[in-house]
């Protein structure tokens, strides 16, 4: 029955299509194209290398979003393609993004590091707009900000406030923190600390991770040394951004306490836990397609095909002029399946978004937690509000 | 038909040796896989009944003997039996079915797969799958008009009503509205519908003649973030007087008056209310609370609750018996 059905859909998308042309509501034929160009910087080698991430985090987002987008084009008449490039080098990002500008393509998702991206922001110009889905670096959000660029990703400041936010709501104020030793690191570090003043905690220790043994073989012998303290500690916070150590904290810790931050339990964009709010259809829809769980990446590429996807709809027009003015208006509203409408914020470009807490196989809660509050929305206790920020870029 | 049900509940009384029946609620834990029947007079669960997994959508055929069961995990609808409250048989649903509507005719269900961007259409006597039609993305809202004529679908992610032709099963109108569109409700002259949308906040009335927009409702609660304010479903009374609202997280359901779309008042309920239903006589409406797991009873009468009800885990629609 379904094969017949199928069979026919050409013929009932051709009548539709008819209804469309002969009410004379919506013009038919609107091609829209986005370019996706990721570039991912070598790791070096790490510990926890037990799970590797997906290579193609981002990318199968941003496909996820394109098929929703046709789903619902098809009765407007706006159809939506990708254009993507997954790069192997700073110089091959540059190269494709020279190549979409040159075939008219307007509209683009990044996945690249953060250095990268302004350097493309930059070679494209004014007349673009662009989506952050990879850079969580808060500088991009606070003094580094461009007007054609949007952040659909979390900054590591919205990331570490989610955490600060739980741990001070469950009085877990005494912190351990075990930092790494990259520059990533040190900014999820950074935005730690400085969440950790704006929501009462204590750290009574911070740790630098220095050793270089393999911990696989190791880490129940040297970490309950390590994490030993003057004070007493209520959990201890990870900074580990590319999961070198981190991993192995949880259960080795001299006291028994729990490990948070960017291992243990985790503040993230997205995770495959994620269920209410209708996110299970999103999950299912993405492992569909990528036989795969979703990734905070893949979220937030999603997030950034969506929100094109939404201002076509509405203006029917892929103008990225109207389409970047269309997102700041209040008129659009992002359904990401968050229990919240998403809105970008006018001074940085950032998408507001509540950040949930996870653990590897469970929902812990998610931030905002209730009794934050904020004038404007509750969401904007999470990152750097307005008067934090020197970006005026609306 | 009607002394037909009467001898088939006689017969159950008999074989199960229930007590006398008093007009029953039956209502869907997503979470639970049970349905839980609550009877109205004395406001207790006298029931539990378990179903297929994550059951949402339910609603009761014409002649009030069935109840049909969206058992979305288990991509197929189960028929319960209501005088041996057991499963007697399936339909084919298409996959991941959430909510469905039954067509006048008794015949008909207009079943949305939210999985598949597809609304299934299935003889409910001879199982045949009458037609396929390709919607937007999330298929979650059905309804269909009282009169027979339409059956409307939301599309969660596109946004719209599909408005499909009960006579040849193709969209004759797509309506944008607001995000993630939940529920739509037809006047029971079939000349208004009402649709929900839980992102955008607002209620969407439609006039069904022209197909067009003629109103939306926005709501604003004292002391809860406007964000929360989620629209889902929505119930009618029949006298035309008013129109209940579930406003989600907000955990209020709105009341409104359904000839000036004013809203009169907010009504405090569970977390999370989802689905309404009025009782036989209008007097009092059931809510289901997804997150504190109860069903809110309202007088409707003195506007007030007076009654929750704790049922399963993530109790998801609600239907009440009218002839029991």
């Amino acid at each position: 029955m379904r094969t017949t059905i199928r069979l026919l859909l050409p013929i009932l998308l051709a009548i539709m299509l008819g209804l469309f042309l002969s009410s004379g509501a919506q013009a038919a034929g609107l091609a829209v194209q986005i370019g996706y160009i990721q570039w991912s910087p070598d790791q070096g080698p790490v510990l926890s290398n037990v799970i590797p991430e997906p290579a193609d985090a981002g990318l199968r987002g941003a496909e996820l979003a394109i098929d929703d987008n046709n789903t619902t084009g098809r009765f407007l008449g706006q159809t939506f393609s990708l254009d993507s490039v997954i790069a192997e080098s700073e110089e091959q990002a540059l190269a494709a993004l020279e190549r979409q500008l040159a075939a008219g393509i307007e509209l683009f998702v990044l996945r690249v590091p953060a250095t990268t991206l302004t350097a493309l922001a930059d070679k494209a110009g004014p007349g673009v707009l662009l989506f952050n889905a990879g850079a969580r670096d808060d500088a991009l959000r606070t003094g580094d900000c461009r007007p054609q660029l949007l952040h659909t990703i979390p900054s590591y400041a919205m990331l570490t406030d989610a955490l600060a936010q739980w741990l001070n709501q469950r009085r877990w104020q005494d912190l351990l923190m075990i930092t790494g030793p990259t520059e990533a690191d040190q900014q999820w570090a950074d935005a730690f600390r400085r969440a950790s003043q704006r929501f009462g905690l204590n750290l009574v220790a911070v740790k630098p991770w220095t050793f270089d043994a393999d911990l696989r073989r190791t880490a129940a012998r040297e970490l309950p040394l390590f994490t030993q303290t003057d004070d007493e500690y209520d959990a201890v916070v990870v900074a580990d951004v590319r999961g070198d150590f981190g991993e192995f904290v949880p259960f080795n810790t001299w006291l028994p306490r729990p490990v948070v931050g960017t291992q243990g339990m985790t503040p993230e964009a997205w995770h495959r836990v994620v269920e209410s709010w209708g996110a299970a259809q999103l999950q299912n829809r993405f492992r569909e397609l990528a036989q795969r769980d979703m990734t905070s990446e893949d979220y937030a590429a999603w997030a950034a095909v969506r929100s094109v996807g939404t201002a076509v709809t509405r203006l029917n027009s892929a103008d990225a002029a109207q389409v970047r003015d269309f997102l700041f208006s209040d008129n659009f509203q992002l359904a990401a399946f968050k229990g919240r409408k998403l809105s970008y914020r006018p001074w940085n470009g950032q998408l507001r978004q509540p950040i949930p807490l996870v653990h590897p196989r469970g929902l812990v809660a998610q931030a905002p937690v209730e009794g934050f509050l904020h004038p404007r929305t509750d969401m904007d206790t999470l990152g750097f509000d307005q008067p934090e920020s020197q970006c005026r870029i609306h | 038909m009607k002394t037909l049900f009467n001898t088939t509940a006689l017969a159950a009384m008999i074989g199960l040796s229930a007590p006398a029946a008093a007009s029953l609620a039956y209502v869907s834990n997503e979470k639970d896989n049970s349905i839980s029947v609550i009877d109205t007079e004395t406001l207790a669960v006298v029931e539990t009944i378990e179903v297929g997994q994550r059951p949402r959508g339910i609603l009761l055929s014409k002649d009030y003997s069935k109840l049909y069961i969206c058992a979305s995990d288990d991509d197929t609808v189960q028929i319960l039996d209501l005088a041996s409250r057991r499963i007697i048989d399936t339909l084919p649903s298409g996959e991941d079915p959430e909510q469905f509507s039954l067509h006048p005719n008794n015949r008909h269900l207009y079943i949305a797969n939210e999985d598949d961007a597809i609304v299934t259409v299935v003889d409910v006597d001879t199982k045949d799958v009458l037609a396929q039609i390709d919607v937007g993305v999330e298929p979650e809202g059905m309804a269909v008009s009282p009169d027979g004529r339409w059956a409307v679908n939301t599309s969660e992610t596109s946004s719209m009503l599909h408005w499909i032709d009960t006579t040849d099963f193709q969209i004759k109108k797509n309506l944008v509205v607001g995000q993630r569109p939940r529920h739509v409700e037809f006047s029971d002259d079939s000349k208004i519908a009402w649709a929900s949308a839980e992102i955008g906040g607002t209620v969407h009335i439609i006039d069904v003649d022209s197909l067009e927009e003629i109103k939306q409702l926005t709501f604003s609660i004292r002391g809860v973030n406007q964000d929360k304010v989620q629209p889902v479903g929505i119930e009618l009374t029949s006298d035309g007087k008013y129109a209940f609202v579930a406003l989600g997280p907000a955990n209020h359901v709105a009341v409104v008056d359904a000839q000036t779309y004013e809203v009169l008042d907010y009504l405090l309920v569970g977390s999370r209310v989802w689905q309404l239903d009025l009782n036989k006589d209008e007097s009092q409406l059931y809510t289901t609370n997804g997150v504190s797991g109860d069903v809110s009873v309202i007088d409707v009468e003195e506007l007030k609750v007076i009654k929750s009800i704790k049922v399963g885990r993530y109790p998801w629609g609600v239907v009440i018996d009218p002839t029991s």
